[in-house]
C-alpha cells in the first residue's frame, strides 16, 4: 500500500453550493513492470497515486500537469476504462465499484469520455453516423423518441456539424470537426459529466476556439460537468471554473480558477505558470521566470517526503521526508487547497479582466458551428475543408451523394441554427 | 579548391577552407522562394515566392499554422529537400551573398552544419540510436575539423557541459534513450552549435516538450545565440514564444508571406486580417473572462490554392477585388509589409 495522506473528499469544493455530481475518493492506479523471460513483477510504475476530488454539477474541473504526470490514467479511471488499484470513484453517492449489472450501466452511460486525438480516436472504417450513434446501440434502453438515426442527426447539429453528413467516414473531415464527432459522441446518451482528456491539442491556434467555444455552449444549454484534462495552463483557465495541479501522480494545488492561477501558493505551480509564455512582447523581461532546475522523477521511483523536494528551491530538511497532505492553506486573501508544508502565496501571472472586452468581428467570430457547415447550408463556394480537399483526399462518391440527401429529414423545415452570411 | 571573387567569400583560411564573411551583418538573403512537390494528384504549391533577410546577431520567427511552409522554407534554405519529389522552379537563398541553390553539392554540404546548423523538432528521430551522444557530437569536430579522437571526445563533454548536461563527463557514453525529451534536445543544440555556426534554424524545437523544458530550452538559445552572435530562424506557431524572444516575425499562409514586422508593431497592430484572426482566438494566460473567436475555416488545399488572396475563403473583409487579384507584399509602414489589399483599414481597425 501507498502511503495516502489526503483531506476528505467532503472537505473539498467547499467554495461552490452546487450538488456534487461525481467523486473521487483516494484514487490509486500502480501499473507493474515486468522484467526478463519470465516477465516477474520488478516494481510499479506509480501514474496515479491518491488523487481526491469532487466534481460539481454543471462546473469544468481542468486538470494541468506535464507530460507522465498521470493525467490520462486519471481519466480513464473516472470513467472505469479501467479499475483503479486503490480508492474508489462516487457518482451521486453510488460507489461504481460496487455497482453491478444494471446499475453501473446506468452509472456509466452518465460518465463518457473524449479523447485527444482526432486523428486516431475514431473507427476509419464506420460512417460518422455509426460512430454518433454506437453508444445508443450499446445502451438500447435509452434509444431517444424519433429514433437513432433523428437522434445522431440532432447531435451532429449540436456541435455545429452538417447532418447531411451523416453517412462520411472520419478521413473526410478535418482535425476540428473530427474532435467535434468525438464530442458528439461523448454526448450522445445525454451524461451529466464528460471526461475530456486534451480535446483541442491537436488543432491548430484558430480552430482550437472554435472547439472551445463550443464545448462552452454544450455546456451551458446541456448542464453538462466536465473535466478539461490539458497541459496548455492558458486554455485550461479559459475553460475553467476551479483547476487541480498534478505532479507526480499527486494534485499539488487545487482550487477556484483565479486562486491558483493569481495567488498559487505550491512552488510548483508558480514555476509552471512563469513558464508559459504569454503573446504579448511588451511584457518581455518583466514577468518572473522560474526555471526548474533538472527533470520530473520517474514515477516507479518518486521521491518520498514531497514529490516536488528535488527540484524545489524551498525545500528542507522535513520535505525529504513528510509527505504534505493537500489541505486548505492561507493564500493571501483566503485559503484553498495546497500540497506543501511552506505554501505561501506568489503572485507569477499578471491578471486583466477583459469580461467586458468583445473580440473585433470583423477578424474572427464567436458562433461554434463548423465553418463548413454555415458555408455548406449558406450555398458559400470555397469554405469547405477537406471533404473535397488535401488531407482528406477523398471526393464523394455519388451514392454517398445520395445517401446524404436521403438522410435530410429534419434539414428541410429550415435549418434551426440558421444565421446570415458574416462577410461585407 | 577554387579561389574565387565573389563577394562575401574570403579565400582560402589557413584549413584551405573559404570563409564566409556577412557583408553589413547580412546573413542570408531568401529571395522570391517557390517550391513545389510533384505528387499523384498534381503540383502541390508549397512556397509560393517567399524572400526575406537575417542579419547577424538577429532572432526572426516565422510563424503560421500547420501546413503553412514554414518546415518546406527552413529545409530549402538547407538544402535537405527531397528532389524529387520537390523542386524549386525559382529562387535563391544568398548566404553572405553567394547562391547556395547553385552552389556544388560538396561546397554545400560543407556550408550546412559549419555555417548553417538546424534543430529540429523531434529530438528522438534525428540523432542516431545506435551510437553514444557523445561520439555523434564528436564526430562533428572529427569530419569538420579533422580533430583526432580523444581532443573530439574532450569537446564534446565541454559542449554537453555548456549546454547544462548534468554530469556531462559521465553520460557522454550513455545512448539517446538514457535521456529524457529535454535533455535530448540539449544534445541536439549541442550537435548545432559545435562548428560555430553563423546561422541557426529551430524547427518548432520545443512543440514536444513541457513548458517548464521549453522555457529551460529557450534561455538556452537565447544565450547561445548573444554569446556567439548567431542569426537565429525560429520557427513556431506558437505566439507565446514568438513574442518572448523574437526581434522581427513574418507571418506565413498557403505558402506567402502575408505580413512581416518587428515584434512589438506585429502584436499592438497587426496589418493583415489573418494575424489579427490569430491573435482573437487565443486564449491567454493573463486574462480572466476573455472571449474567444476563430478564424473560420481551414487553410486552403495547395493543390487548388484559391485565385486572388489566398486567405479570401476565411477573411471577412474580402471583397471582389480579393477573390481576383493576389495581393502583393507591400511596405504599408516604416519597416512592415502586409499582403492585404485593404492593409491601411485593417492597421486603423
Ligand atoms: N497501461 C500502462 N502501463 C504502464 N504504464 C503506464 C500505462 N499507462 C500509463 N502509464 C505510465 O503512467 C504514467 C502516467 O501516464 P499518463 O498517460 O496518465 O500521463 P499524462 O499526464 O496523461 O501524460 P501526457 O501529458 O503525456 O498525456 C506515465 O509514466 C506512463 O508511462
Ligand atoms: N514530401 C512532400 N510531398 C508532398 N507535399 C509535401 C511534402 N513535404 C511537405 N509537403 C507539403 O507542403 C506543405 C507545407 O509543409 P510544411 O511541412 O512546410 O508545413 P509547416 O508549416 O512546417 O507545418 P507544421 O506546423 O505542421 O509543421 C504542406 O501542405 C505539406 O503537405
Ligand atoms: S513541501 Fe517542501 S519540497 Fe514540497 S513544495 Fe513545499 S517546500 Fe517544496
Ligand atoms: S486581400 Fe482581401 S481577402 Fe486577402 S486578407 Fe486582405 S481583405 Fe482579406
Ligand atoms: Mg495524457
Ligand atoms: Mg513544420
Amino acid at each position: 500500500m501507498p502511503e495516502i495522506i489526503l483531506p476528505k473528499a467532503s472537505e473539498i469544493g467547499r467554495s461552490t453550493t452546487s450538488e456534487v455530481i461525481l467523486s473521487a475518493k483516494d484514487l490509486v492506479k500502480h501499473y507493474p513492470i515486468k522484467t526478463g523471460i519470465l516477465r516477474r513483477t520488478t516494481g510499479h510504475v506509480k501514474a496515479v497515486d491518491g488523487v481526491s476530488f469532487d466534481l460539481h454539477k454543471g462546473e469544468t474541473l481542468g486538470i494541468v500537469g506535464e507530460s507522465g504526470c498521470g493525467k490520462s490514467t486519471l481519466g480513464r479511471l473516472l470513467v472505469r476504462l479501467e479499475a483503479p488499484t486503490d480508492g474508489s470513484v462516487e457518482f451521486e453517492g453510488a460507489d461504481m465499484a460496487k455497482a453491478s449489472g444494471r446499475e453501473l450501466r446506468a452509472l456509466r452511460r452518465n460518465i463518457q469520455i473524449v479523447f485527444q486525438d482526432p486523428y486516431t480516436s475514431l473507427n476509419p472504417r464506420m460512417t460518422v453516423g455509426d460512430i454518433v450513434g454506437e453508444p445508443l446501440d450499446i445502451h438500447p434502453d435509452v434509444t431517444p423518441k424519433g429514433g437513432r438515426r433523428k437522434r445522431v442527426q440532432e447531435l451532429l447539429d449540436l456541435v455545429g456539424l452538417n447532418p447531411e453528413h451523416i453517412n462520411r467516414y472520419p478521413h473526410q473531415f478535418s482535425g476540428g470537426q473530427r474532435q467535434r464527432i468525438g464530442i458528439a459522441r461523448g454526448i450522445a446518451l445525454d451524461p451529466k459529466v464528460l471526461i475530456c482528456d486534451e480535446p483541442v491539442s491537436a488543432l491548430d491556434v484558430s480552430v482550437q476556439a472554435q472547439v472551445v467555444n463550443l464545448m462552452e455552449k454544450l455546456q451551458d444549454e446541456l448542464g453538462l460537468a466536465y473535466v478539461f484534462i490539458a497541459h496548455d495552463l492558458s486554455v485550461v483557465r479559459h475553460i475553467s471554473d476551479r483547476v487541480g495541479v498534478m505532479y507526480l501522480g499527486k494534485l499539488a494545488e487545487l482550487g477556484e480558477e483565479d486562486e491558483v492561477y493569481d495567488r498559487p501558493t505550491h512552488p510548483y505551480t508558480q514555476a509552471l505558470l512563469s513558464a508559459v509564455p504569454v503573446p504579448d512582447p511588451t511584457l518581455r523581461g518583466k514577468r518572473e521566470h522560474i526555471v526548474l532546475q533538472g527533470d520530473v522523477p520517474s514515477p516507479a521511483n518518486p521521491p518520498a517526503g514531497c514529490r516536488f523536494h528535488t527540484r524545489c528551491w524551498k525545500a528542507q530538511e522535513r520535505c525529504r521526508t513528510d509527505v504534505p497532505e493537500l489541505i486548505l492553506r492561507p493564500d493571501g486573501r483566503g485559503e484553498h487547497f495546497s500540497a506543501c508544508h511552506y505554501a505561501e502565496p506568489r503572485a507569477v501571472v499578471d491578471t486583466v479582466d477583459v469580461t467586458d472586452v468583445e473580440p473585433d468581428e470583423r477578424f474572427a467570430d464567436t458562433d461554434v458551428r463548423d465553418p463548413a457547415t454555415i458555408a455548406a447550408v449558406e450555398g458559400q463556394p470555397g469554405m469547405d475543408g477537406p471533404v473535397q480537399d488535401a488531407e482528406g483526399l477523398v471526393e464523394e462518391t455519388p451514392e454517398q451523394r445520395a445517401a446524404d440527401m436521403s438522410s435530410l429529414t429534419m434539414h428541410d423545415e429550415g435549418h434551426p441554427g440558421k444565421v446570415e452570411d458574416p462577410r461585407p | 579548391m577554387t579561389t574565387t571573387t565573389q563577394p562575401g567569400i574570403r579565400p582560402a583560411n589557413a584549413t584551405g577552407k573559404i570563409t564566409y564573411t556577412p557583408v553589413d551583418g547580412r546573413l542570408l538573403d531568401v529571395e522570391d522562394l517557390h517550391v513545389e512537390f510533384h505528387t499523384d494528384d498534381g503540383i502541390a504549391k508549397a512556397i509560393n515566392g517567399v524572400s526575406f533577410t537575417l542579419d547577424q546577431g538577429e532572432s526572426l520567427a516565422i510563424l503560421g499554422e500547420s501546413g503553412s511552409g514554414k518546415s518546406v522554407t527552413a529545409q530549402a534554405i538547407m538544402g535537405i529537400l527531397d528532389m524529387p519529389p520537390a523542386k524549386i522552379p525559382h529562387g535563391a537563398v544568398k548566404y553572405c551573398g553567394v547562391d547556395l541553390l547553385t552552389m556544388p553539392d560538396d561546397r554545400r554540404r560543407w556550408v550546412r552544419g559549419a555555417e548553417i546548423a538546424m534543430i529540429f523538432q523531434d529530438a528522438l528521430s534525428s540523432l542516431n540510436p545506435v551510437f553514444p551522444v557523445g561520439w555523434q557530437i564528436a564526430e562533428m569536430f572529427r569530419q569538420h575539423r579533422g580533430m583526432n579522437k580523444s581532443d573530439a571526445q574532450a569537446q564534446a563533454v565541454r559542449l554537453m557541459e555548456r549546454v547544462a548536461i548534468p554530469a556531462a563527463k559521465e553520460r557522454v557514453k550513455a545512448y539517446p534513450h538514457q535521456f529524457s525529451g529535454g535533455m535530448r534536445q540539449r544534445i541536439m543544440i549541442a550537435m548545432a552549435i559545435a562548428l560555430d555556426p553563423a546561422v541557426l534554424i529551430a524547427d518548432e524545437p520545443t512543440t514536444a516538450l513541457d513548458v517548464t523544458v521549453q522555457a529551460q530550452i529557450m534561455s538556452l538559445l537565447q544565450e547561445l545565440q548573444q554569446e556567439r552572435q548567431m542569426g537565429l530562424i525560429l520557427i513556431t506557431h506558437d505566439l507565446g514564444v514568438v513574442a518572448d524572444v523574437a526581434d522581427r516575425s513574418v507571418v506565413m499562409y498557403a505558402g506567402r508571406l502575408v505580413e512581416t514586422a518587428n515584434v512589438y508593431d506585429l502584436y499592438r497592430n497587426p496589418a493583415h486580417p489573418y494575424t489579427r484572426g490569430l491573435l482573437e482566438s487565443i486564449p491567454r494566460l493573463d486574462q480572466k473572462g476573455q472571449t474567444l473567436a476563430a478564424i473560420g475555416g481551414l487553410p486552403p488545399n495547395l493543390l487548388r490554392i484559391p485565385p486572388g488572396c489566398a486567405f479570401n475563403p476565411r477573411c471577412r473583409m474580402a471583397k471582389d477585388v480579393c477573390r481576383v487579384d493576389l495581393p502583393a507584399l507591400r511596405e504599408v509602414a516604416s519597416g512592415r509589409h502586409s499582403a492585404c489589399h485593404f492593409a491601411e483599414e485593417v492597421i486603423d481597425a
